[in-house]
């Protein structure tokens, strides 16, 4: 479990890690809380000769609560997450879903950034995100750009975002007054994936849901918010599940993680109607 | 309060001897980190060594090359089997009898075998330099099927004795044949089971799983050429056997091998074997002349390191129409892995199965077992438990609940029908033990009393008829488990390892200010042996526990004994200790009885001191009396207070135990929630009660984790699927539940001082106890078999195969 070496670097600002970045290409990965990068690199299945290290970034960091939106940076911890009273009174299911990744140790490293970034299924943030309609800010060398979490996620580990790019900020609009939110999560034991797991916003006439490791991207599916926002339980789930597509693993075989699927997007529907209001 | 005023129960007290909550005393230093663990040892110049290991199963080694491996700076040799075959080591024998390859010979037999070891100035290099070590490997047709590896057509993974016809327990009857053990008497169980009312069979699998402790093996070897002195720190169970082993297959004489075991950080039988990784060190050290480190990481633990269990189980049970069992069959198809490197009496290649009649009075019984060669990592040791109890009790403890299924009747109630009764002790079982003492009946009146079973089995009516009516999605499930365990290996007469006797030793020290040091021949992993060793010595010399220092683990040291494992220590060195301590006060009686002045017979024992009979003002205390050990000339006394003893157990123990789990059950997402668990414990005589709550937690948490998740699987061709924390169940706080401990007290009629042995039971009747409460949840609906583990989706499966989702 010791990886291949490297060389170490920690830029003090986006710019110089964008210079590292463009100087080694693929040669170099960037460093945010670690959590999913670092075992890969033990195992010897990631040997990036370069690593940037984001932790010195100031400009990674922090949360700011707007009337309309929510901005949080990249290098926002999901302990961060959850310790913050104003994030959890503007988008109260982001605190609901941080507190169901892994355990308090995972949660001080891991960031939101790299969540979202990986493009990882397994990865809880990534369909959140989709659910509640959030930006992603990348910069790269020829400045920034906005791309949607609905349409970053390209295949697994496969993303909108170029091997010179960094995604440094997640903007979501905050939901109207009254909007009932769930986070629901199975998963076989703490710090694992979810087994099936999903996100659901639903206020009047109005509906999001999207679902995790359910296929080798998170699932947010338009004609099952469609269906629920028209107040239509079964058809939205019927709809998710024509959108997901798990494989086996080790959670289980296709046909039950179906079944769970349907399960805990039912339980997920039924606790944000009964917060809705 | 002085001495002169405290009452004797008092004196007793100040003791902190048997029965007392004393805290540990390891514990100051672990808890801050102080341990000194194998890989805390640092020598001077010491190099590290690192396995290249076999991606495949099974596969022909058609070359390696070490080359740029070799060239890299930084490292120093890189072993393979050509250079250990000249010195003869490039295999080892087994505790089995069987021999294993250290360094791949030709070809690997499981994923992750050791090919090459790569020794390096620092674990970085050698990580490096195993990446760039060539092997290039022809893939075999690979066999982890134990039923497949016996069809006649199935590829010969031992090539190197397919032709040999008799193995170290007698025929081999194919090229992927171990042994045949069989037991009990075949034709007398085959009459009745035709006889029989009623017959109920089942095949009762117990996955493969794995030990896991927290601290790895590894090892740290150092020959010193000048003295040609070898001493090797290492992560070992059994330091003095280790002694003996290294000794025969290196040729280096015993006195000049010396071992260690520093601090254990667990080790439920993982650490009980000899692995390559030993061999190679000391290998590496002869030949570099430098200090030589091996740790393994946790996938090459899991992966390569003795696994358990992995018994296939087929079972028939015969009884009247009322409920008397009056017959037990059983065949097990037992697969070992690539080598039978299992770690068993050497008269009992399945161990100590044959206890699977289990706390049932069954007149007549027959038990074969059939040890397989698989594609698979070897093992097949005792993990928390003696010798393959684990197996039987799970294997006895389903079979009761498919009889009561049979006979449609409470499975409380057909155990209780069937317990050998207290009248019956010493109880002769039909397949060869005789059962020290036991009192199940009152035990399993306890727990039912404890749990309510009666209203438990009220509410579990009303939850099925609110499930069918839709009310619910969650089951619950009642799992009983009543079992016999055999610990305390054992009698040197029919137990021996390697043909060395199982007793163990205790060798005691008094110092002339009366404190002392006690050493013996086992070595704990994490038991608390300084803590609870201390408290027998406390009780039987009358010296506080908190003024003797008990010490394990260098074989320069410590008396010769067979190590910790398959709860052996308490029943064995336990017994060593009290032993030992009885010669010591024997002495001390004689030493009392000159300074009052009296004659030997004239004094006797009084919690810490000898007093004049009828004269309880004249005394002399244990502390007074080893003063006068080391400065007075006594007539006819030898100065000096010490002694030794070598205990040879007449009989093993058998502690028994009644266990409830109480289990909620969500059929959709196969969630389960554990509500109740009651765990009565009837070890004998109770040393220390906080230690063995401690236990019983631990073993508990470690029988949840394997009936409900954690498993060594593999896939066809042979992968290893669960080789990470990720996938290989280790609960966390979250999803331990709480246990509610309790306790009888039948002392052992054999041992000094009637202890039994309890580290291992929570997780030999835990496992069962919790399966029974899955299989339990679902009896109404039909279920009779699932095989472990019970994660979320095989618990789906049941539920699905019952038609509860439709």
């Amino acid at each position: 479990m010791i990886p291949a070496g490297f060389a170490y670097h920690r830029p003090a600002d986006v710019a110089s890690a964008i210079a590292v970045l463009q100087e080694h290409g693929d040669e170099a990965r960037v460093l945010a809380g670690g959590h999913s990068l670092i075992p890969m690199m033990k195992l010897r299945m990631a040997a990036p000769a370069h690593l940037v290290d984001l932790q010195d970034i100031a400009e990674l960091r922090g949360i700011e609560i707007g009337a309309d939106a929510v901005t949080i940076g990249a290098m926002v911890t999901q302990h961060d997450l959850i310790a913050h009273e104003g994030l959890a009174e503007a988008l109260p299911i982001i605190r609901e879903a941080a507190l169901q990744i892994a355990d308090p140790q995972v949660r001080y490293k891991g960031t939101i950034g790299g969540n979202v970034a990986n493009g990882d299924p397994g990865n809880d943030m990534p369909g959140l995100m989709q659910c509640l309609d959030a930006t992603y800010t990348l910069a790269g060398p020829d400045g920034t750009r906005e791309v949607k979490a609905r349409e970053f996620y390209e295949a697994a580990y496969f993303t909108a975002r170029e091997d010179d790019e960094i995604l440094t900020r997640i903007t979501i609009p905050r939901p109207a007054a009254g909007t009932g939110w769930a986070y629901e999560k199975v998963k076989r034991k703490i710090g694992d994936y979810a087994t099936a797991a999903a996100a659901v916003l639903v206020g009047k006439g109005t509906a999001s849901v999207a679902m995790t490791n359910l296929a080798d991207t998170p699932v947010w599916s338009e004609a099952a918010s469609a269906a629920l926002a028209a107040g239509d339980v079964e058809g939205c789930v019927a709809a998710m599940l024509e959108a997901i597509d798990p494989v086996e693993d080790n959670r289980g075989p296709v046909a039950f993680k179906k079944h769970a699927a349907g399960v805990v997007l039912r339980r997920a529907i039924a606790r944000a109607q009964s917060r809705a209001g | 309060m002085t001495d002169q005023t405290m009452t004797p129960e008092e004196r007793a007290a100040s003791l902190e001897g048997m029965g007392c909550r004393r805290k540990r005393v390891e514990d100051v230093r672990f808890t801050q980190g102080k341990g000194n663990y194998v890989d805390d040892i640092k020598l001077p110049g010491m190099l590290f060594g690192a396995f290249v290991r076999s991606p495949y199963a099974h596969a022909r080694v058609k070359s390696i090359n070490a080359d740029a491996a070799k060239a890299l700076p930084g490292v120093v040799a890189v072993l393979t089997a050509e250079d250990l075959a000249p010195l003869g080591l490039h295999w080892m024998p087994t505790l089995a009898g069987d021999k294993q390859m250290v360094l791949a010979d030709g070809k690997v037999l499981f994923q992750g075998q050791e090919v090459a070891f790569v020794v390096a100035e620092d674990r970085y290099t050698a990580a490096d330099a195993v990446e760039l070590v060539e092997v290039e490997y022809e893939e075999l047709p690979v066999v982890t099927d134990p039923f497949r590896a016996l069809e006649p057509d199935a590829p010969v993974l031992r090539e190197d004795i397919k032709d040999q016809k008799e193995g170290a327990h007698g025929p081999r009857k194919h090229h992927n044949h171990i042994f045949t053990w069989e037991q009990g008497d075949r034709e007398a169980t085959e009459k009745v089971l035709e006889e029989a009312d009623v017959v109920a069979e089942e095949m009762i699998y117990y996955h493969r799983t794995h030990p896991c402790p927290l601290e790895t093996c590894g090892c740290v070897a150092s020959m010193d050429k000048v003295t040609g002195k070898l001493t090797v720190w290492g992560t070992f169970q059994a330091p003095h056997a280790i002694r003996t082993v290294v000794s025969l297959i290196s040729g280096i004489a015993e006195h000049n091998i010396r071992i260690i075991s520093p601090d254990i950080g667990g080790g439920f039988g993982n650490k009980v074997g000899a692995y390559p990784g030993y061999v190679c060190s000391v290998v590496a050290s002869i030949v570099t002349g430098r200090p030589v480190k091996w740790v393994e990481n946790r996938m090459e633990n899991l992966m390569s390191t003795a696994f358990a269990r992995d018994y296939w189980m087929k079972g028939r049970i015969a009884a009247t129409k009322d409920g008397r069992i009056t017959g037990l069959w059983c065949h097990v198809t037992a697969d070992h892995g690539g080598f039978d490197a299992c770690a068993d009496p050497t008269k009992f290649p399945a161990g100590f199965f044959n206890i699977c009649t289990g706390s049932y009075d069954i007149p007549v019984a027959y038990l074969c077992v059939d040890g397989v060669y698989t594609n698979k990592a070897p093992g097949g040791v005792a993990y928390r438990c003696s010798f393959r109890v684990t197996e039987a009790a799970y294997f006895i403890e389903r079979m009761i609940e498919v009889l009561a299924i049979e006979l449609g009747m409470d499975a409380a109630e057909l155990r209780r029908i069937n317990f050998i009764r207290k009248d019956q002790f010493p109880y002769k079982s039909a397949l060869g033990w005789e059962y020290d003492s036991g009192d199940y009946h009152t035990a399993w009146e306890k727990a039912l009393k404890a749990v309510d079973y009666e209203g438990l089995r009220r509410e579990q009516a009303q939850r099925i008829e609110e499930f069918k009516a839709g009310k619910t999605r969650k089951l619950l499930g009642i799992g009983l488990s009543h079992f016999t365990e055999i610990v305390g290996a054992g009698p040197v007469k029919n137990c021996d390892i390697l043909g060395l006797g199982m007793f163990d030793s205790c060798e005691i020290r008094i110092h002339p200010t009366g404190s002392a040091i006690a050493r013996l021949g086992t070595i704990s992993q994490g038991q608390g042996h300084a803590t609870t060793f201390a408290q027998i010595l406390a009780s039987e010399l009358g010296i506080p526990a908190s003024d003797i220092t008990v010490e394990e683990g260098d074989t320069d040291t410590a008396p010769y004994g067979l190590g910790t494992y398959g709860s052996r220590s308490t029943p064995v060195a336990g017994a060593a200790t009290a032993m030992a301590a009885r010669k010591i006060r024997a002495k001390a009686q004689m030493i009392a009885a000159y300074l009052l002045e009296v004659h030997d017979d004239d004094v006797e024992w009084d919690v810490d001191r000898f007093v004049v009979k009828g004269n309880p003002e004249r005394f002399k205390t244990m502390k007074e009396i080893a003063f006068a050990a080391y400065n007075q000339a006594i007539p006819g006394l030898e100065p000096g207070l010490e002694a030794v003893s070598y205990y040879d157990p007449p009989n093993m123990t058998y502690p028994f135990r009644a266990y409830i789990c109480v289990m909620e059950i969500d059929v959709d997402t196969g969630e389960w929630q554990v509500r109740q668990f009651y765990a009565l414990d009837d070890c004998g005589t109770r040393i220390n009660p906080m230690i063995i709550e401690g236990q019983v937690h631990g073993g508990l948490t470690e029988a949840l984790a394997i009936a409900m998740g954690q498993e060594i699987a593999y896939d066809e061709m042979g992968n290893v699927k669960t080789g990470t924390l990720m996938d290989f169940f280790i609960p966390t706080a979250w999803e331990t539940p709480n246990y509610i401990t309790d306790h009888t007290v039948t002392p052992s009629p054999h041992h000094p001082i009637g202890a039994k042995g309890v580290g291992e039971s929570p997780n030999v009747g835990g496992v069962p106890a919790f399966s029974n409460a899955v299989h339990d949840a679902f009896r109404a609906f039909g279920l009779r078999q699932a095989h472990m583990p019970h994660d979320h989706w095989r618990i789906w499966q049941i539920a699905e195969n019952l038609g509860l989702h439709a």
